[in-house]
């Protein structure tokens, strides 16, 4: 795949799925840190969103950033639009944004709710990165 | 290499009205915490963006890692 087939497959991932997570590793066996965190606020919230692993070639995060314009993974697109990276989502997460923007049933997290730590991604309608890009 | 104050000056000399507080003692990592009525109405990407354009060319080479809240003055 070229480099503009490969930035086109992103910038169609990115139309065709409300909530993508370009991120490195997969929900299930993240691979940094920040990309953990964001992935433990989108399970938090309970909303399906599609995932795409940026580790497997270098290309998909120099494609990635010059869409987006950002220089750091992960990144968060709702409906086409950057959210942003972990910082952005933890605090657009506290403060109940991210529910809001999301449509997400639960407001803001509440300090008596435990946040759920462990894998609760539904497979339906789940990009598997690996059929996406490569 | 730039030191924590050297950054913040360079923040509220750049934003409008900006106050910045900034740590970070080894001169390549830095937490930052900006307030400026120019983040009014912008996204949290617009914002960032906003302060990142301040050190552009410089973040991932001398700078390695800005750690970024921002904040509109309430």
């Amino acid at each position: 795949m070229s480099e503009n087939q490969l930035r086109d497959a992103i910038s169609e991932a990115i139309k065709d799925n409300d909530v993508i997570l370009f991120m490195k590793g997969t929900p299930e066996q993240p691979a940094c840190g920040f990309s953990a965190r964001t992935v433990g606020v989108m399970q938090a919230l309970d909303v399906s969103f599609a995932s795409v692993d940026i580790l497997p070639d270098p290309r998909i995060r120099q494609e990635l950033s010059g869409i987006s314009q950002w220089p750091t993974i992960p990144q968060l697109f709702v409906g086409g639009e950057l959210v942003g990276g972990c910082d952005i989502v933890m605090e657009m997460y506290e403060s109940g944004e991210l529910a809001t923007l999301v449509g997400a049933e639960d407001g803001a997290p509440s300090a008596a709710e435990d946040v759920p730590t462990g894998p609760a991604v539904e497979q339906d309608g789940l990009l598997q990165p690996e059929n996406r890009l490569s | 290499m730039p030191s924590a104050d050297d950054i913040k000056q360079r923040i509220e000399a750049a934003l409008p009205d900006a106050s910045a507080q900034v740590e970070g003692a080894d001169g390549v990592h830095f937490q930052a915490v900006v307030t400026s009525s120019a983040f009014a109405g912008k996204s949290r990407v617009a914002q960032h963006r906003m302060v990142m354009d301040v050190f552009a060319g410089e973040l991932g080479g001398s700078i390695h890692a800005m750690a970024l809240t921002t904040k509109t003055p309430s």
